[in-house]
């Protein structure tokens, strides 16, 4: 493969850094013998902690980095791939640093906004690894715009079927069309729920999937015979292909909302821990 | 017929024709000016509303009685309107020459609308756009019928017939179709002749029911009606029968008739068939009939100013003045570095009579080539070139000699008068020698736009580069220790083949009796494995393929198939044969490059998954005639759009590439985006010569004495130019960052420009060259999925 991702990034140069800074704090923690318990104020705790400190800011300095287009120091994807594994052997350094002492205090609610931080970063690089396959596999070699362009040929398609049919089945049809739903809030674009209505016998109805419309048009066919019952087979066929049209495309808001929604939650919670880091410093110097 | 006869006949009132009848005026010669169109300046007064127009060549100063400023299109239309009514020149409109007959001191110009003119002179300014192709049926002269759409804005609630089925007529259809009842005229059954973009719009359109095409029709004819609820009647003859349609405005969108066709019936002989081709002229714009001077665009000067300056020139020639020409001061300061003071007339004609190349090229073209030209005085010993370097002017020894670097340890010397460079300027591919100044050495350079005018121009330079190139290459590629000389008899039996892409130059089991030299274009090798076609390598320009069967003697053991317009030096079995009895270690050599593509296949072979059908995909995109080229893995990409923001903060905030466009093949997708064609298209009719190839990656680049004419972004078949503004300074990060003030970085709105007086100019990839580190857009992938590559690299898949 000519494309190599951030993770593979130099033939796994930051993995095998993020390995040796983890196994170094590692094995100092293991032999190192303070005279009291493992903590943060001991020499081996100053130096675990200045370094996480050092880790974080740095961490945090990706964002500019990223937006840096003109004179920034190598590829974006080198920084990452450093990012994510030296992210990752923050997890290590910092939980040595604590000494394994928590408490209702400033310090853990440091610690813990840095294990959210770390956690959400994980989901993040799956995001990035497997999500962009499945969109690819979903749309095949099409654009999301195509296939948009698709669902307004059915729908011109259908328009002129419907002419043909009676009026009760003709407004279901149209009314399913008007009140398809695509996207949404976050919820509705994270969770791909699908909020189509139509109106079916006068009434209001659900209509994820397009299932409701489906239903009703089969249901009504089975009644009919003749030119009738041809006109709404083809009026069928065309809403199925519409209806998987709109489920890839669903699908693809979902997986594409699902790439970059861990950021809502990455990004605000590193400016809370960083908050939280500066009130963690400056107690332990002024009041320790 | 009136009796007068004037001095001068101009016919064509454009820039040229206009500065030429006003110097009459002013002069007190009597003269007449004829122009088709009702209004001056046709061709500029096609420009779009406030369309800003340049006045290049800067440093040429200018020399007409009306005045010519770069400006706003109705200030500088205004001017000239202006200038002719204050010399009382005399202008004829609608008066469309057709037929000129008589010789000099005696013509008549007969015009469509039947007024003969008679004059002594004639000057032929009627640029290259031609006239618009008429309906050719009764009442297309009405006033509801146009042949040109210049804002469809204005028009709503119109009924309005498009006729054509071209670009021009598909794209006011659907502009139309928004705001009116559009129909569409087509001869065909189909729109063959339209671009795929343009196809599928038209055909939705239809399918849609917002346009109504009329296929397998013909106009019949057109009827006024003043009284009826619409302004006229269209009579059609349809494939079932004859229609009529109400109709307020009917718009031909029919092509222009070329006027070489005209001009040839005038008399006016062209060099060659060469549509670029432009006729012989003396150094005073005279052409082969006596009497008939040429200016402007026909006679090869595209731009205003030139054509301006010429039809002052030209009046002065007919009145008998030696006016030297408005560049003899620029071509007198391109001289000043050569020792000795020489008169700039005698320099020119000493540079003819010394350089055989030229010796064909009337004055005035060489003038022209001087004007574009630079001359060099080197110390023996400097570096004119290197090689590999991406620069493809060429150049000629005017003095003394130049040491060519054919291989390590091996320099040809080159003497007065022959030339050197022609194999970047005739491949596009890179340098291929590193070129020392010899003694005394005083030479040349003429930019390669020039030197191609030149060639489709004059037959001759074309017939004498063709053949240095072909005997440079053999003795370059094969035999670097032998002599020219001594390697003519191949190269005499050497031809060059044109093939068209697709095209198979030898396919697999075919007689191996032909070497082929890839001078420009490229060439995939496949062969049949187990029935599919399995392509085993891609070979670029300036390589040979065809080589194994003849030294084998054996059948053709693979096909090699054209990417794109690929041309060819063929070299015959027995011309092979005596190129590897003359020189020395041939054999030697080609058998390990044979060793070397077996060793490549076999690998290839072995290797578990097959790349071909991708390889075809991207060949059939055109990237066989790529260098360089952003292809994204869709399985890395996540649709953070930071491709194009880097690309739009690293340059004047106008992205170059669009990312989501484009085809996608498995997991690759090749977003639009340019892709630094080898030979490329975009720079074919670029009147400022502004774009450019060199630096360090080859990267075809447009430069800032861009004039906006737009030429580019319609020559380019991948549809990778813009026209765009530029937009100031890119914002702080931090004041968007800390305050949200200001753009998001690559964000900024680039609709407006906040310069009234700024122009959109052409914008591409530049492939990053002036920032460190390269392309934006892959660096600021974050996850990997950009990545540039060359054709050669897709054989690694």
């Amino acid at each position: 493969m000519i494309h190599t991702s951030f993770l593979s990034h130099d033939r796994f140069k930051f993995l095998w850094v993020a390995l040796a800074l983890g196994l170094i704090s590692a094995l100092f923690y293991l032999f190192h013998d303070p005279k009291e318990p493992p903590n943060g104020g001991t020499w081996l705790g100053y130096s675990l902690g200045t370094v996480g400190a050092i880790l974080i800011l740095w961490l945090t300095y990706l964002g500019r980095r990223k937006r840096n287009f003109l004179n920034g120091s190598g590829t974006v994807k080198g920084w990452v791939s450093a990012h994510v594994y030296l992210g990752a052997a923050l997890l290590i350094v910092g939980t040595l640093h604590t000494g394994f002492q928590f408490g209702w205090n400033i310090h853990t609610v440091a610690y813990a906004l840095m294990c959210v931080v770390i956690l959400s970063g994980f989901y993040g690089i799956y995001a990035y690894t497997a999500l962009p396959s499945t969109r690819n596999d979903l749309k095949g070699s099409q654009t999301l715009d195509e296939i948009f362009v698709q669902v307004e040929d059915r729908d011109a398609q259908i328009l002129k079927l419907v002419e043909g049919v009676n009026s009760q089945v003709s407004s279901a049809i149209t009314s399913a069309l008007d009140r398809t739903v695509i996207g949404g809030g976050y919820r509705e674009q994270l969770f791909g729920i699908d909020r189509s209505l139509a109106m079916i016998n006068g009434r209001l109805v659900g209509n994820p999937a397009q299932g409701a419309i489906l239903e009703y048009l089969i249901e009504t066919l089975s009644k009919e015979k003749g030119q009738t019952r041809e006109r709404l087979g083809q009026l069928m066929n065309a809403l199925a292909e519409r209806k998987k049209l709109l489920d890839i495309i669903r699908d693809d808001i979902k997986a594409q909302a699902r790439t970059s929604a861990w950021l809502l939650v990455h990004v605000p919670v590193t400016f809370g821990l960083l908050a939280s880091l500066i009130a963690h410093v400056i107690s332990v110097f002024v009041y320790w | 017929m009136s009796d007068e006869q004037f001095e001068i006949i101009i016919i064509g009132a454009g820039p040229g024709g206009l500065s030429a009848a006003s110097r009459a005026a002013e002069s007190g010669v009597s003269h007449v000016l004829l122009e088709s169109s009702p209004k001056i300046a046709n061709t500029i007064q096609k420009y779009q509303k406030g369309k800003h127009v340049m006045a290049t060549p800067d440093i040429l100063p200018l020399r007409s009685p009306i005045d010519f400023q770069a400006g706003k299109r109705e200030i500088i239309l205004e001017t000239w309107e202006q200038g002719i009514s204050s010399y009382n020149t005399n202008v004829h409109y609608g008066a469309e020459a057709k037929k000129i007959e008589g010789s000099k001191g005696n013509f008549s110009v007969e015009c469509s609308n039947g007024t003969v003119y008679l004059g002594k002179h004639i000057i032929l300014g009627i640029g290259m756009q031609g006239n618009p192709r008429q309906l050719g049926v009764p009442g297309d002269q009405a006033e509801l019928v146009q042949y040109q759409l210049d804002d469809p804005d204005e028009y709503s609630n119109e009924s309005i017939v498009i006729v054509g089925a071209g670009d021009a007529a598909i794209e006011n259809a659907v502009a139309l179709s928004d705001n009116n009842k559009v129909y569409i005229v087509n001869r065909k059954d189909e729109f063959a002749r339209a671009k795929e973009g343009n196809l599928n719009l038209i055909l939705a359109a239809i399918e849609s029911e917002t346009i109504e095409c009329f296929y397998g029709t013909t106009p019949n004819k057109v009827e006024e009606t003043p009284d009826g609820e619409r302004a006229g009647l269209f009579f059609l003859n349809t494939s079932s029968g004859e229609a009529q349609v109400p109709v307020d405005r009917i718009i031909a969108r029919l092509g222009a008739i070329a006027p070489r066709g005209l001009v040839e019936s005038f008399g006016i002989e062209f060099p060659n068939d060469d549509p670029n081709a432009i006729p012989a002229l003396s150094n005073q714009y005279e052409s082969n009939v006596e009497g008939i001077y040429v200016i402007g665009a026909l006679g090869g000067y595209p731009l205003i100013k030139q054509a301006m300056n010429q039809g002052y020139e030209v009046v002065e020639y007919i009145q008998g003045n030696q006016v030297k020409p408005a560049d003899h001061e620029l071509i007198a300061a391109k001289f000043e570095v050569l020792p000795g003071d020489i008169e700039v007339d005698d320099v020119l004609s000493l540079m003819q009579a010394r350089i055989p190349v030229f010796e064909h090229v009337n004055a005035l073209q060489f003038r022209e080539i001087i004007l574009d030209s630079n001359v060099h005085v080197f110390k023996k010993g400097d570096l004119i070139f290197k090689k590999n370097d991406y620069t493809n002017s060429f150049y000629t020894i005017f003095q003394g000699d130049v040491e060519i670097e054919a291989a390590k340890d091996l320099r040809i010397l080159s003497k007065q008068g022959s030339f050197f460079g022609e194999m970047s300027l005739l491949s596009g591919r890179r340098r291929s020698a590193t070129v020392f100044a010899g003694d005394n050495c005083v030479v040349i350079e003429t930019p390669r736009r020039t030197m191609n005018k030149l060639i489709s121009s004059v037959d001759a330079v074309k017939r004498v580069l063709d053949q240095t190139f072909i005997v440079r290459t053999i003795q370059q590629k094969f035999a670097p220790e032998n002599s020219i000389e001594e390697l003519m008899p191949v190269a005499e039996n050497t031809v060059i083949n044109q093939f068209r892409p697709g095209e198979v130059i030898f396919a697999e089991g075919d007689e191996g009796d032909t070497l082929h030299f890839i001078r420009s274009g490229s060439v995939t090798i496949s062969s049949a494995q187990q029935g599919k076609d399995v392509i085993m390598s891609y070979v670029p320009a300036n390589q040979a393929v065809g080589e194994m069967a003849l030294l084998g003697d054996t059948a053709r053991s693979a096909t090699a198939t054209a990417t794109v317009k690929t041309e060819t030096l063929s070299i015959n079995r027995e011309s092979f044969d005596m190129l590897m009895d003359t020189a020395k270690g041939l054999r030697d050599r080609m058998e390990k490059i044979a060793e070397e593509r077996n060793r490549q296949n076999v690998a290839k072979q072995s290797r578990a998954a097959d790349s071909s059908e991708l390889v075809s995909f991207l060949m059939g995109q055109g990237l066989g005639e790529a260098t360089d080229v952003l292809l994204i893995d869709e399985e890395k990409c996540v649709a953070c759009d930071f491709c194009e923001q880097a690309c739009a903060a690293t340059h004047d905030g106008t992205s170059r590439l669009n990312r989501k466009a484009g085809p996608t093949h498995a997991h690759i997708h090749i977003p639009t985006s340019c892709r630094h064609c080898e030979d490329p298209s975009c720079m074919k009719d670029c009147p400022p010569d502004a774009i450019q190839r060199g630096g360090v990656g080859g990267e075809v680049f447009i430069g800032d004495n861009c004039i906006g004419c737009g030429n580019c972004e319609q020559n380019c078949p991948y549809g990778v130019i813009q026209m765009a503004y530029k937009s100031e300074a890119p914002d702080s990060y931090w004041r968007w960052m800390l305050f949200g003030l200001g753009d998001k970085p690559g964000k900024a709105d680039k609709s407006k420009s906040a310069n009234p007086d700024a122009i959109k100019q052409a914008v591409k990839c530049d492939m990053c060259k002036d920032i460190d580190g390269g392309p934006a857009c892959v660096r600021a992938c974050p996850t990997g999925a950009a990545l540039r590559l060359s054709p050669e690299e897709f054989a690694g898949w």
